[in-house]
C-alpha cells in the first residue's frame, strides 16, 4: 500500500474556495478535455448531460438589491461514507463491484467494463455526481484525435464519473519510481480543474500531508472522520454522514448553510460548531 | 378442435373464439416486444429516464409484479408448510400468478440495464454488501422454484398425463412439494426483502434511508411483510376477473373467505408497523439529517401529502378493516373493493419507494425532479402483462388450475 512520509495513507482531496469562483466554467471545460468526456449536439436538457465536474448556481433567494449569488463547482465528492471507512453511498451499493475504494489514495473508482448499466449507485448517490452514458460517445469529425490516450473512452450504457484525473496520480507515481523516489510532490499530482481554475479557486493535494495546501486551508479533524475545524470550511450534506473529500470555503454565511439541510432555528445553534458533531 | 387437451368435465370458450382472443393480446405482446427490441439495439436513450431518475418506470413495475406475486410464496407456505388443506383450491392459481410475475421481473431487469450482455457480473463479480446482489441471487433461485411448482401442474394435462413417466413424475413431484414450497418462503423472505433494502440502505437519500436490524433496514422486513399480505389480495383480485370473463364460479367462498380473512390480518398486522416506521422516520430520522416530514411532499406538482393518506389509509387501513371483519368481507361487494384497494396499495408504495426517492431534492439547492416515461417505456412494461395474460389464458384452457371448478359447475 502506497504510503506518504509520515507513514499514513494519502487521502487526496480538494478545496474549493466559493468567494473566488466566478462561475466562468472552465474547470467543466478542462475536465471535458481531459478526460475524453462526450458531449451531445444539443446540450440544453442538463439532465441527461456527462458533466463530471458542474457548477450549480446558487442564490441567496433575497430579491434585488440584496442578491447575491455563488457558483459551486460539484465534481465527484470521492466519499469516505459512515465512519470513513471506505463505505461509499455508492461503492457499498454496486452489485458488481464496479466501483470501488482506495484507501491508500481515498479515491472512488470506476471501471467502466465491469459496470453493467443498472444505475444503483446514480439513485444511491446525493450529488447527481454519477452519470450514464444513454448514448454511444460521438465527436464531431476529427476531434478523435484530440482524445486523451491516457483515459478510456467510455461505451454507451454505463455509469462514469469524475475521477480526480486519477491518470496523473498514475503518471506522477510511475515518474517517482523511475527517479527512485519514495513519494510524489504535491505539484505533480493536480486535477485539470484545479490546473485550469483561472482565480486559482481550486485547490489540491493530501488531506493527511500538513504541508499540503488543502491540509492547511481546512484542517481536516483526522479524529471527526475529516471534518474541518476551519469555521468557514464546509462540506455538502455532512449531516448525512456520507464524508466527502471535497471542501468548501466562503465567508458568506448564507454560503455555508445552503451546504446542508437544517430545520428551523438550526443552523443558528451548529453554525458555529465545527469539528462536533450536529445537535 | 382442441378438445382432447381442454381438462375433463371442464367447459370453455370454442377454439377461434379464443384464438381471437390470443392474437388481440399478442398484438400487444407485439409492440412490446418492437420497443424492447428498440432499447435493447438503440440503447437507454429510448427511455425519458435520465441522471435523476436512473431507477424509473420499470424498477417500479419490477418492484410492484414481484410484491403482488407474493401470493405464491406466502399461499404456498400457509398450505404446504403450515397445513392450511383448504388453500389447495387455489394454490394453483398463485403459482401460475408467481410464475408470471416472476419471469416478468426478470425480463424487465433484462431490458433495464445499459449493458445487457453483462448481466451475469451481478453473479460473477457479486458484491455482498449490495442489496442488489442478494435481489438477483434470490430472485433467480426463486423463479427456479417458481418453475419446478408449476411443472407438476403442467404434468396434469389431460394428454400429458396419459404417458406414464410423467403422470408419475408430476405424482413425485407434488410429494415433495412442501419442501419446495418452503425453499420458496425462504428465498422470497429475502429476495422480497433485499428489494426494501434497496432503497433503506441509501443513507444519501433521506427520503428512503431507514435505520433497522443488523445490516438490515426497516424496509426490508415492510417489503416482505407488505408482500405477504398484499399478495393474496392480488391473487383474489384475478380469481374474480376470471370469475368475472368465465362466467363461472371457480373457488368456493370458504376458500376465498379463508385467505382473504389471513390477508387482512396480514394488512392489519402490516399497517401498524408502517405507520409506526413512518412516524419514526419522520420525528427522528429525516430531522437528524436535516429534513421536515413536509419537505418531502411539498414544493411539487405530485408528490403531495396525499400519496402517503392514500397508501396508508384508503389503500391500507380500509382493506384491513374490510378483510379482517366477517360481515364485510363476507359481502362480495365490500371484498372486491378490499382487494382491489390492496393491490393498488402495494403498487404505490413501490411507486413511493422508487420514483419519489429520485424526484425529492437531497441539495438544499436542488430542485424536484419529475418524469414522463416514454412510449418504449410504457409499451415494455405493458408486455409483461400482455404476456401473463396469455400465459394464464393458455394455462386456465388446458391446465387443471382450478381443482374445484368441476364440482361448483356441474349442470
Amino acid at each position: 500500500m502506497k504510503q506518504d512520509k509520515h507513514g499514513k495513507n494519502h487521502k487526496f482531496g480538494m478545496v474549493v474556495d466559493l468567494d473566488k469562483c466566478t462561475g466562468c466554467g472552465s474547470c467543466m471545460v478542462a475536465c471535458m478535455s481531459e478526460n475524453n468526456v462526450p458531449f451531445k449536439e444539443d446540450e440544453s436538457n442538463k439532465k441527461d448531460s456527462l458533466t463530471w465536474m458542474r457548477v450549480y448556481k446558487i442564490t441567496n433567494g433575497k430579491s434585488f438589491p440584496e442578491t447575491e449569488i455563488c457558483y459551486m463547482p460539484r465534481p465527484c465528492m470521492h466519499c469516505g461514507g459512515k465512519g470513513d471507512h471506505g463505505h461509499s453511498p455508492c461503492v457499498s451499493v454496486c452489485p458488481a463491484v464496479a466501483t470501488d475504494y482506495d484507501h491508500s489514495s481515498g479515491i472512488v473508482s470506476q471501471i467502466y467494463t465491469r459496470c453493467f448499466g443498472c444505475r444503483y449507485c446514480m439513485g444511491a448517490c446525493p450529488y447527481h455526481a454519477r452519470y450514464f452514458n444513454w448514448w454511444d460517445p460521438k465527436w464531431p469529425e476529427g476531434m478523435e484525435s484530440y482524445l486523451s490516450p491516457d483515459v478510456s473512452p467510455r461505451m454507451r450504457g454505463v455509469v462514469e464519473k469524475c475521477s480526480f484525473c486519477f491518470h496523473r496520480y498514475q503518471e506522477a507515481r510511475d515518474l517517482a519510481y523511475v527517479e527512485e523516489r519514495d513519494d510524489i510532490e504535491e505539484q505533480e499530482y493536480q486535477t485539470a480543474c484545479t490546473q485550469a481554475c483561472p482565480a486559482g479557486a481550486i485547490t489540491f493535494g493530501d488531506l493527511n500531508n500538513p504541508d499540503h495546501a488543502v491540509s492547511q486551508l481546512v484542517e481536516p479533524d483526522a479524529h471527526n472522520c475529516g471534518k474541518p475545524k476551519n469555521p468557514k470550511a464546509f462540506r455538502l450534506l455532512e449531516r448525512l454522514q456520507t464524508n466527502p473529500k471535497v471542501y468548501y470555503v466562503s465567508e458568506r454565511e448564507w454560503v455555508r448553510k445552503a451546504g446542508d439541510n437544517y430545520l428551523d432555528g438550526e443552523w443558528e445553534k451548529v453554525k458555529n460548531n465545527h469539528g462536533k458533531d450536529h445537535g | 378442435m382442441d378438445s382432447a387437451l381442454i381438462p375433463e368435465g371442464a367447459k370453455r370458450c370454442p377454439f377461434p373464439v379464443f384464438a381471437l382472443g390470443l392474437a388481440a393480446v399478442g398484438v400487444v405482446v407485439l409492440w412490446g416486444v418492437y420497443a424492447m427490441g428498440l432499447c435493447w439495439f438503440k440503447g437507454l436513450n429510448q427511455t425519458n429516464m435520465n441522471d435523476y431518475y436512473g431507477f424509473a418506470l420499470w424498477i417500479w413495475a419490477d418492484l410492484a409484479v414481484i410484491a403482488i406475486g407474493g401470493g405464491a410464496f406466502f399461499t404456498g407456505l400457509l398450505r404446504y408448510v403450515f397445513g392450511i388443506d383448504e388453500l389447495k383450491n387455489i394454490v394453483n392459481l398463485t403459482v401460475v400468478i408467481g410464475f408470471i410475475c416472476y419471469s416478468s421481473a426478470l425480463l424487465i431487469l433484462a431490458i433495464d440495464i445499459g449493458q445487457p450482455l453483462r448481466g451475469w457480473f451481478i453473479f460473477w463479480h457479486a458484491n455482498v454488501h449490495s442489496m442488489l446482489t442478494e435481489v438477483a441471487f434470490c430472485l433467480s433461485l426463486y423463479f427456479s422454484v417458481l418453475t419446478i411448482e408449476f411443472i407438476p401442474l403442467i404434468l396434469e394435462n389431460r394428454q400429458v398425463d396419459k404417458v406414464p413417466f410423467f403422470h408419475n413424475l408430476g405424482h413425485n413431484m407434488h410429494g415433495v412439494m412442501a419442501i419446495f414450497a418452503a425453499t420458496g418462503a425462504f428465498l422470497s423472505c429475502f429476495h422480497q426483502g433485499s428489494l426494501g433494502g434497496v432503497a433503506g440502505v441509501m443513507y444519501g437519500r433521506p427520503f428512503a434511508y431507514r435505520e433497522g436490524f443488523l445490516v438490515w433496514p426497516w424496509t426490508f422486513f415492510l417489503f416482505t411483510w407488505s408482500a405477504a399480505a398484499y399478495g393474496p389480495c392480488f391473487t383474489l383480485t384475478v380469481l374474480k376477473m376470471f370469475e368475472k370473463i368465465t362466467k363461472k364460479k371457480l373457488v368456493k367462498d370458504n376458500v376465498v373467505h379463508l385467505l382473504a380473512k389471513i390477508s387482512g390480518w396480514m394488512i392489519t398486522t402490516y399497517i401498524i408497523a408502517k405507520i409506526i416506521d413512518t412516524i419514526y422516520w419522520a420525528t427522528v430520522t429525516a430531522p437528524s439529517q436535516g429534513f421536515k416530514f413536509m419537505d418531502f411532499y411539498s414544493n411539487n406538482s405530485f408528490y403531495g401529502v396525499w400519496i402517503l393518506v392514500l397508501e396508508i389509509a384508503v389503500c391500507g387501513i380500509v382493506p384491513a378493516v374490510l378483510l379482517t371483519k366477517k360481515s364485510f368481507r363476507e359481502n362480495p361487494k365490500l371484498l372486491l373493493t378490499a382487494i382491489i384497494l390492496g393491490t393498488i396499495g402495494v403498487c404505490l408504495n413501490r411507486w413511493v419507494m422508487v420514483l419519489q426517492i429520485m424526484a425529492v431534492p437531497v441539495m438544499s439547492f436542488d430542485t424536484w425532479a419529475l418524469y414522463i416515461p416514454s412510449w418504449q417505456e410504457v409499451a415494455t412494461t405493458v408486455l409483461p402483462v400482455a404476456y401473463g395474460v396469455i400465459l394464464i389464458a393458455l394455462a386456465y384452457r388446458y391446465l387443471p388450475v382450478f381443482p374445484q371448478e368441476r364440482e361448483l359447475n356441474a349442470d
